[in-house]
């Protein structure tokens, strides 16, 4: 074996054991940055010992025993030993003398320790980015390069906003615990946000030569399925993993062999992953049965969910999206959530009823720099026939994207309109 | 990338009870870690069928088997980022069957499973609902 795929082999068996690592350790020390810490150290360690001597037979167990035992000198060394600190290192103590195997008994309530920990990786007193390198590095297992290549910044930016995460945390003195009631919702709402994000950051990949960015998606996915796991009677939980998985299944057709963008009528359905599908309406119909058909990522999924439901385009009930948009709209107004509205009208009732929808948010500050408004709105004039102003409206929306794919995709639109 | 694991065995009869709960125990953890997707445990061969395809005719042969032959006990299926983990997956599942099931001999086969294009190229962005 060479050198690197004896790191590969043993970073793989750390990232099998890692949840339960930390999970234990968490529940030990009661301090999240501290077991997280020396859940790394014991990656280290095994990095410097098993490619010459071997990796061990039980390597969870080993890396348990690591992790403790620098736990233990960890709390020796530290001068400012708080009674709570020095109770614990007399319990490890005694129980790393009665207790060879150290992790047996770690099984139970691991999921609830894995629900904290999302929770603390998660807290709002941190930065939104913090917030998902943290979530990657403790939950999903993911080395500090690895998430830096994932985000296409430096390894010393992510190591850094790490670092700095963790000391808030440590600093901060807040509970280690799940929260309750009212601040149960108001957290969770920030542990699907950043889970989002993370697939997005993934789903929305523009630079097609990045192998990591799928891995973003593939991230927020596993994530999703942690925490139906973990917190099953939450529903927004299953529909933002029915939303995740929804548009993920269309990810095989979203774009050409050259990375071109290829749009939802004109996708070949076929290369929907249908066995996907089906997991995200199973999930949709979890967050409904719950009783969360109107919350945020469910009413998402369900208007995903009706593309997914229709084998062809002309399939598509507009009319059902479209009520969708405005029982969205009523609950989180946004003008993007209105632009997207005007698309289903558009489709349900005709051109002219979806550019009355349009022209309600034409003005609105957040869409002046949006490539989609007059994409949007050129797709409705040139339907009416006025090919002039959609030309115009084409060429607006090229000058305003970002992207050179959607800049070359609404040129070729505004010259096909003659 | 997803993988599928396929435990082959020449071994007869049930598994013993302290390997099942270590196989719940495990099952529940990796479901709880977000990797295993889904996972079933076969019954014996001769309440199953083998319908094949021999020189262009198709037959059925709903029992009795011989049952010395290897015989597949189980499936899962798991969600990994790359091959490295899913040997180590798969060893640790292994290692189970070696504590739990003195004299157990077999296999686990760990095969990737083709996806369209997700693994292997990136996608490009177009907000919803249009792509």
């Amino acid at each position: 074996m060479t050198d690197g795929a004896a790191q590969r082999a043993v970073l793989a068996v750390w990232r099998i054991e890692q949840p339960r690592l930390l999970a234990g350790l968490a529940r030990m020390l009661r301090d999240v940055p501290l077991a997280e810490e020396l859940v790394q150290e014991a990656l280290v360690a095994a990095l410097e010992t098993w490619p010459s001597a071997g990796a061990p037979q039980n390597p969870g167990a080993w890396l348990m025993t690591t992790a403790r035992r620098r736990a233990l000198d960890h709390l020796r060394r530290d001068k400012m030993l708080a009674r709570k600190h020095a109770a614990l290192a007399r319990t490890l103590e005694v129980e790393e003398q009665a207790m060879p195997d150290l992790d047996s008994r770690l099984d139970d309530d691991i999921g609830d320790e894995r629900l904290r920990l999302i929770f603390t990786a998660c807290h709002p007193i941190l930065p939104r980015e913090a917030r998902a390198a943290l979530t990657l590095r403790m939950i999903c297992g993911l080395t500090t390069e690895e998430i830096a290549r994932a985000f296409l910044q430096t390894e010393g930016a992510v190591g850094q906003r790490i670092t700095r995460a963790k000391r808030t945390l440590s600093e901060s003195g807040l509970e280690y615990e799940t929260p309750r009631g009212e601040e149960l919702a108001r957290r969770m709402g920030s542990v699907l946000d950043v889970v989002y994000l993370i697939f997005n950051e993934g789903y929305a990949a523009t630079r097609g030569d990045d192998w990591m960015r799928p891995q973003l998606m593939h991230e927020g996915l596993r994530l999703g399925r942690i925490l139906t796991a973990i917190a099953p009677e939450e529903p927004e939980v299953h529909g933002l993993l029915a939303l995740m998985e929804l548009n993920a299944s269309r990810a095989a057709a979203r774009a050409g062999p050259d990375g071109t963008p290829i749009l939802l009528p004109d996708q070949n359905r076929d290369l929907w992953d249908w066995a996907q599908i089906r997991r995200g309406l199973v999930a949709l119909g979890r967050a409904q049965a719950l009783g969360g058909e109107d919350g945020f990522h469910a009413l998402q999924a369900a208007i995903v969910a009706c593309h997914a439901r229709a084998r062809r385009p002309e399939d598509t009930d507009w009319g059902r999206i479209a009520n969708l948009y405005a029982v969205l709209a009523r609950g989180w107004p946004s003008p993007v959530i209105e632009l997207n509205r005007a698309i289903a009208v558009g489709f349900a009732e005709g051109p002219a009823a979806g550019l009355a929808v349009l022209d309600t948010v034409a003005e609105a500050p957040a869409l002046q720099r949006y490539h989609l408004l007059p994409s949007v709105r050129g797709d409705l004039l040139l339907r009416l026939g006025r090919k002039a102003e959609a030309r115009a409206e084409f060429l607006r929306g090229a000058a305003l994207a970002g992207n050179a794919q959607e800049r070359a995709f609404l040129s070729r639109r505004a010259a096909d309109c003659g | 990338m997803r993988y599928m694991f396929i435990v082959r065995s020449g071994h007869q009869g049930p598994p013993t009870p302290e390997l099942m709960e270590a196989m719940g125990e495990l099952a529940a953890e990796e479901i709880r870690a977000g990797r295993m997707i889904d996972q079933g445990g076969l019954l014996p061969m001769p309440m199953g069928a083998e319908i094949s395809l021999k020189g262009d005719k198709v037959s059925v042969l709903d029992g009795p088997f011989v049952e010395s032959k290897e015989i597949i006990g189980g499936y899962a299926i798991f969600d990994f980022p790359a091959k490295e983990e899913a040997i180590a997956s798969a060893v640790r599942f292994m290692e189970l069957h070696r504590q739990h099931m003195p004299g157990w001999e077999g296999v686990c086969e760990m095969r990737p499973m083709a996806m369209q294009g997700v693994e292997t190229e990136a996608c490009a962005s177009m907000p919803a609902p249009v792509a």
